[in-house]
């Protein structure tokens, strides 16, 4: 960030604002933090118990010897790695296709992608559900990752990522002689890096704290994701084992999105930036 | 060149999107279209009823309300989401070390699942188990009911939004915040212009883009809120908190009427069509007055 940009010190008035609105958004955290470290029967009844000790890790063992969350977490891994994957080898071949290469009703199809960036998911929702119901892919791993490749920003965003790339490459590759995969392989890609990590975070994030499509496709219990799957307890919140090990779930899910979003926070900004100046 | 590469064998690049695009979104919203004029069960025989689904909605109070319920609820939260995430982009538009950890903060509820924080929130906004409860109670004040209370079940679903959703228009605001070149500022401060008028007069016009897709985003993911009113409140009670994408849910996955529930679909599609286009059209004038 620029240093010119900072004008002006900012008010004490506008500090005390800057803490308390923190504190409000950090609260929910450290509340949940605390009772998922308590045991659960200090809770029942008087969750105020978690603002004292003794605190105990009993409740993230407890976890780590439940086989259903442990599955959902592996079904919330293979599903939003193999969304991630999925969009970035159409989208890159999409994108390559359709900044670099002309061929006949480009245009047009382009103009039909960047349709479905007006279409949200509950207009599609009842027929792709008799869809899926007709191939026999709900309860499935392509049954939960298909609809997750269907982006037309990604198509969008590689395009105009792939479109700034100097027209001469693929012309001097081409007088080698090498092919139009070759040249998109060899040439291209690798210069579409950042695009492919920023494209890669937001996918892996959006896929991993997708609710909407896995609640209505995994029906069976063993092919819930962990989004559902906490649905799932929260709802039955009476038959589960208590408040403290339900907040253990919902920060143990929640643990791989932070270590994503600290590792890749550059990413996800420079993506953002890229939307606001659209 | 140009002839030279105007071949088919482009359209192999883009042919594996294409499919799945046209199999998987195309051709659902065409036979979510065609659903919508039939009447279906659960089997998918359908008989043609032409408007009689968009007739009977019409005539439907639980839809009318669940329409009414999903307009207040995204009136509550854009406004307050708009100017909280301008104030704050605004203050931690610096390259200090404390802005930083500020936007981080401000922003790490973003990364969390709806199930997550519906979770969190069930358990601050209880009456009897909430941190809120704990807090009221410890002020002498009786805890206020909520999660149950038929005025009250929206307003919460729109804390829990605003505390979910606040981190991504706070950093849309501070990328068009830094898009401001410095000269412009330079000039409001020749003019000896005070605080809020560079504000009014150099900041927000130069954001106006940035402003107008964060309303008209938000707008659009308010319109389709689902996972709050389904986990939070389940709609009620007696349906003063059920939202339209609720509705939808309930008349598609609880009573199977597809084709009733597809009509349903349509009009809410319509609707944020409509917000879309507007969008389009606001910075489409933009560009054509070329700010």
């Amino acid at each position: 960030m620029a240093a010119s940009i900072q004008r002006g010190r900012l008010p004490w008035w506008g500090w005390i604002g800057l803490v308390v609105g923190a504190a409000i958004m950090a609260a929910p955290l450290v509340w949940t933090l605390l009772l998922s470290l308590k045991n659960n029967a200090e809770l029942v009844g008087n969750s105020g118990a978690a603002l004292s000790g003794p605190y105990t890790l009993e409740n993230y063992v407890a976890i780590l010897g439940n086989d259903r969350t442990l599955r959902w977490l592996l079904n919330s891994v293979i599903v939003s790695l193999g969304t991630t994957v999925g969009v970035l080898v159409l989208c890159s071949l999409a994108g390559y296709g359709f900044a670099r290469l002309d061929f006949p009703f480009r245009r047009t199809l382009f103009t039909l992608v960047l349709l479905g960036l007006a279409i949200p998911s509950q207009a599609v929702i009842l027929p792709q559900h008799q869809l899926f119901a007709t191939l026999g892919l709900h309860n499935s791993y392509p049954g939960l990752i298909l609809p997750g490749l269907i982006t037309s920003f990604g198509v969008f965003f590689m395009t105009t990522y792939m479109r700034a790339i100097p027209k001469e490459l693929d012309e001097a590759a081409m007088l080698d002689g090498a092919s139009r995969f070759t040249i998109f392989w060899k040439v291209i890609l690798p210069l579409t890096v950042p695009a492919q990590s920023t494209l890669a975070v937001f996918t892996f994030l959006g896929s991993w704290n997708d609710y909407w499509w896995p609640l209505i496709s995994a029906t069976r219990s063993d092919m819930y994701t962990l989004t559902v799957g906490l649905a799932s307890s929260q709802m039955n919140y009476a038959q589960t084992s208590g408040l403290g090990f339900l907040m253990a779930q919902a920060v143990f899910a929640s643990i791989p999105i932070f270590v994503v979003y600290v590792i890749f926070q550059k990413q996800i900004v420079r993506a953002m930036a890229g939307t606001a100046v659209r | 060149m140009r002839a030279a590469a105007r071949r088919w064998d482009g359209l192999l690049f883009v042919a594996p999107f294409l499919l799945l695009y046209c199999t998987i979104l195309i051709y659902p919203l065409l036979k979510g279209i065609w659903l919508s004029l039939h009447r279906v069960d659960l089997f998918g025989q359908g008989t043609l009823v032409g408007f009689d689904n968009y007739a009977r909605l019409i005539g439907d109070p639980t839809f009318g309300q669940s329409l009414i319920n999903t307009f207040l609820v995204t009136l509550m939260v854009v406004p307050v989401l708009t100017v909280l995430a301008l104030a704050l982009a605004l203050a931690l538009n610096r390259a200090t070390r404390d802005a930083a950890i500020f936007r981080g903060i401000f922003f790490s509820s973003s990364v969390l699942s709806v199930t997550i924080v519906t979770l969190i929130f069930r358990f601050i906004l209880a009456p009897d188990a909430g941190l809120l409860g704990e807090i009221w109670q410890g002020l002498g004040w009786e805890p206020l009911p909520f999660l149950s209370h038929p005025d009250l079940t929206l307003p919460a679903l729109a804390i829990t939004t605003i505390w979910w959703s606040l981190g991504l228009p706070m950093m849309l605001f501070l990328a068009g915040l830094q898009q401001i070149p410095e000269d412009m500022y330079e000039a409001a401060a020749l003019d000896n212009a005070g605080k809020w008028t560079t504000f009014w007069r150099v900041t927000l016009p130069s954001i106006r883009r940035t402003l107008i897709l964060v309303v008209m985003l938000q707008t659009a993911a308010q319109l389709q809120m689902f996972g709050q009113a389904q986990l939070l409140t389940a709609g009620g009670p007696s349906g003063a908190s059920r939202t339209t994408v609720l509705f939808l849910f309930e008349v598609a996955f609880g009573r199977w009427e597809l084709g009733y529930a597809s009509a349903a679909a349509e009009i809410l599609f319509l609707i944020i069509l409509g917000v879309t286009l507007t969008q389009y059209w606001l910075t489409g004038r933009d560009r054509e007055s070329g700010r």
